[in-house]
Order: C-alpha cells, then structure tokens, then sequence
C-alpha cells in the first residue's frame, strides 16, 4: 500500500484559518464527552424512578412503566433519534415550533440527542434497577417495615443501598454504553468525535490518522470510565458483604 | 396540530422495504455466525498459556468494545476495498454491503468473545480432567465437551443479544446501504412521506423485536422450571 504516512496534519491550520485540526478533534471529544454525561445524568435520574416504580405494589404503575421499556428498549436508537428529531416537533404547538425553527440548530440537536439518549438509556436503567431490588430478600422489606420504617423509608435506607451496590457492575457497561451510543448522533448532523475524525479526515486526506486517534480517544473514554467505576464500586463495598456482589 | 398523514404511499413501498427487511436480516445471520465463529477464536486465544496469544486477543475485544459501532463500519468502509487490493493486486469495488458485513462480523466477535469466555469458564474444571483421563486430545475436550456445554449455558445471553444486534443493523444508515430503515428514509425522501416512513419502520421494529424478546423469555424461563 502507497498511503503516505503524515501525523502532523494535525497542527496545521483549517480551512478557516483559525483552528487547527487537532481542535477539530478535541472539539469532537468534548461533545461526544458533553452529550454521554448530561444522557447518563437524566438517564440515571429517571431509570432510578422507574425501577422503583416497577416494584411497586401498585398495578398500574407497574403497568405503564413496563409498557415504556418494552417500547424504548425493542425500537433501534436510530429510529428514536430520527423519531424525536423529524417528528416529534410536528405534534408540538406552533409557537413551540417557531422556538425550535429559530434556535440555534445546534442547540436543538444537542438537546434532542440527550433526550433521546436519555430516554433510551432509561429503560435499561430501569430493568437493572428492578432486577437489583428483586435481588434483596424479601425478609429485608418485610424487617424494615416491622422496624417502623414507612416503605419510602424501607427503600431509602434498606432496599436501594444494597440494590445498588449489586447493580454497579451492569451499570458500568450501561454508562460506557452512552459513550459509544453518542456517535449516531452523528445522523441528525453533530459533530461529535467519530464525525468531527471523518471530517477532518476528508479536510486532509489522512483519514487513517484521523480515524487511529479517534480510536484511541473511545479507548481512553472506556479505560477511564471502567477505572473510575471500578475505584467506586471497592469504596463502597461493605467488608464481609460476600465481597461486594462479585 | 398541523399534521396530515397519508398512508397511501406504503402499499407500493412494501417490496423495496422487504428487499431492506431482507438485507437487514441476511447482516443479523452474517454477524451471528460470523461473530460466534471468530469470537469462539477469540475466546480460545484469551484462555491460551501463549501470553502474546492472549494479549493479542485482550487488546482486540478491548479496543472493539470501546469504540462505537459506527466508527467500526467506517474503519471497514475504508479498510476492506485496500486490504482486497492489497491481495488481489487490483482496484476491486465490492460496495458498501460486504464492507458492513465484516465490520458486524468483527465487532460482534469481541462481545462474543467474552460471552463464550465466560461459558468455558462456567464448565467445572474436573470435566477437562476427566475427558483427558478418558484419552481424549486437549483440541477434542474442547470441541466435544467443553464448548457445547458452553454454548448451551450461554444461549439465553446470545439470543437476547441477536436482538440487539437486528436493532444495531440499522446503524448501517451512516454508509448509505438499504437495510429495512435505509429503505423507508430513501421511499420516504423521494415521497416527501418521511414521517409516515419512520412511523412505519419503527412500529415494524418494535413488532419483531417485542416478539422476539417474549419468545427468548418464555424460552429461558422453560429451561430454568425443568
């Protein structure tokens, strides 16, 4: 092969004449990074609600919740995206659809692509959540309650603690799911990590180089965020415990 | 509400979308196989005594496991027609479709991998010990004893993760191929019918998918009452 090797594409200046293409990259990084945090927060949020909602001695809680992550979960993320993005706005009020037409677009499409994330992400938060609390014994709530404890409290102090301290290990993939999850944002036209590399790649012509440090960047993503959960996950392991649910 | 549907546009879409259907389908068989197939690979090369065998193999579901699957279709967009050339020593175009077909056939192999890894690690020990003392080779405990048994145990994991992977194939969008949704986006940019297009594709998603998922359960559960 004739490819001609060249690593320092990267300092040299855009099209623009003010950046340069490593900011490009960087750029890419920071929002792939920006869109997984703020999904993962909401997504965490409302999964934590529902897993408790569907535990719940109350049908039809359970009902609705349950409806809500067999359809989040049995419908491709790129047809969700695509959903919120093209047609969701449609059923919007019209002065709501003049807010969204001015807007900055990339505003919109951050926005959009958090809430679909997030929303996504939510209905297998939520199923970890339950399998979690169906994980404790019964006797726990049943002990809680014979403690005086109202069931709010029962979960507060007795249930989740417990539950999450068993669920982290899901829930770490989970979160490094958002990560990778990100990049089809890229089809409704944010510049996100792997499109900002396919960009500056076709900016150069060195797309190899550009493709091998967005790689090693998701690599970096995935070892840190697995480190940091991993340090998590043994600061909160209760000695003699059955060593933390592993 | 300014919304007006107009369904009539389906009817007449239905045999390209079931041309779709049917790519999508043939990209979820490919990545099946071809990702248990390399993944068992993989899997044997994690548990090999050969440090430089299993490091290669860490490092190769380490990095295919960090890195989105979009990236993976567009390393192979790129990478496959310059490997072809590079053997045939001709410019080969193949089109986009088989380049997705290996990059879901690799990228799935690294989550096999680990699925299949954990299978063999779930057969007690004693097992290779006694097919061995039975005169069976190393290769033939593994093909005949460990691996089934292996698969078996893992089955539930691998069909929920079939259904994860027909959704995923729809991510081939982003090389312009014609699975089920790259069908309906093309029906519906020509028709002005966009909407009615991804309404359509989602409801036929969820259909199959939920379906899917209900028999995996009913299935799982069946094996764990006998």
């Amino acid at each position: 092969m004739n490819y001609h090797w060249d690593w320092s594409v990267f300092s040299q200046l855009t099209i623009t004449t003010v950046d340069r293409y490593w900011q490009w990259m960087l750029s890419g990084l920071a929002l792939t990074v920006l869109i997984a945090l703020l999904a993962w927060m909401f997504a965490l949020a409302l999964g934590v609600l529902l897993g408790i909602a569907r535990t719940v001695p109350f049908r039809p809680a359970r009902v609705v919740v349950g409806a809500y992550v067999e359809v989040f979960r049995n419908i491709p993320l790129l047809v969700q995206l695509f959903f919120w993005y093209y047609i969701a706005p449609v059923f919007l009020s019209l002065p709501w659809q003049a807010v969204i037409n001015t807007a900055q677009p990339v505003l919109v499409q951050t926005v959009t692509a958090v809430l679909c994330l997030g929303l996504f992400t939510a209905a297998r938060v939520c199923e970890q959540v339950r399998a979690g609390i169906e994980a404790q014994p019964k006797d726990q709530f049943s002990a809680a309650l014979a403690l005086g404890l109202k069931r709010r409290q029962a979960y507060r102090y007795v249930i989740l603690p417990m539950a999450f301290r068993v669920i982290l290990p899901p829930l770490t993939s989970e979160f490094l799911n958002v990560f990778k999850n990100t990049a089809v944002v890229l089809t409704i036209g944010l510049l996100e990590l792997t499109a900002q590399s396919r960009q500056v790649g076709e900016f150069t012509g060195h797309i190899f180089e550009a493709f091998i440090v967005a790689t090693l960047l998701y690599f970096l993503i995935a070892q840190t965020v697995s480190r940091l959960m991993g340090r998590l996950e043994r600061r909160l392991t209760i000695p003699g415990e059955s060593g933390g649910g592993r | 509400m300014n919304l007006s549907l107009d369904w009539s546009v389906l009817p007449a879409a239905l045999p390209f979308l079931l041309q779709g259907m049917g790519f999508s389908i043939a990209l979820l068989v490919v990545s099946l196989l071809g990702g248990l197939l390399l993944g068992t690979g993989l899997a044997l090369m994690r548990l090999s005594s050969n440090v430089l065998v299993s490091s290669f193999a860490a490092a190769y579901v380490g990095i295919f496991r960090s890195i989105p699957l979009v990236l993976a279709i567009f390393w192979c967009y790129l990478l496959v027609p310059m490997l072809i050339e590079a053997v045939r020593g001709v410019h080969t175009p193949i089109g986009p479709m088989y380049s997705a077909f290996i990059a879901y056939a690799m990228f799935e192999a690294a989550y096999f991998c680990e699925v299949i890894r954990a299978g063999i690690l779930s057969v007690p020990r004693g097992q290779t010990g006694a097919s061995l003392a039975l005169g069976l080779t190393r290769a033939q405990t593994m093909r005949h004893i460990i691996l089934p048994q292996a698969l078996r145990t893992m089955m539930p994991l691998i069909l929920t993760k079939s259904i994860i992977i027909f959704q995923d194939t729809s991510l081939v969008y982003v090389i312009s191929v014609s699975d089920f949704l790259g069908a309906a986006t093309k029906i519906g940019q020509r028709d002005s019918r966009l909407i009615e297009l991804y309404l359509f594709a989602g409801v036929v998603y969820f259909i199959l998918c939920f379906a899917a998922s209900k028999f995996v359960e009913a299935r799982t559960h069946r094996k764990v009452a006998t």
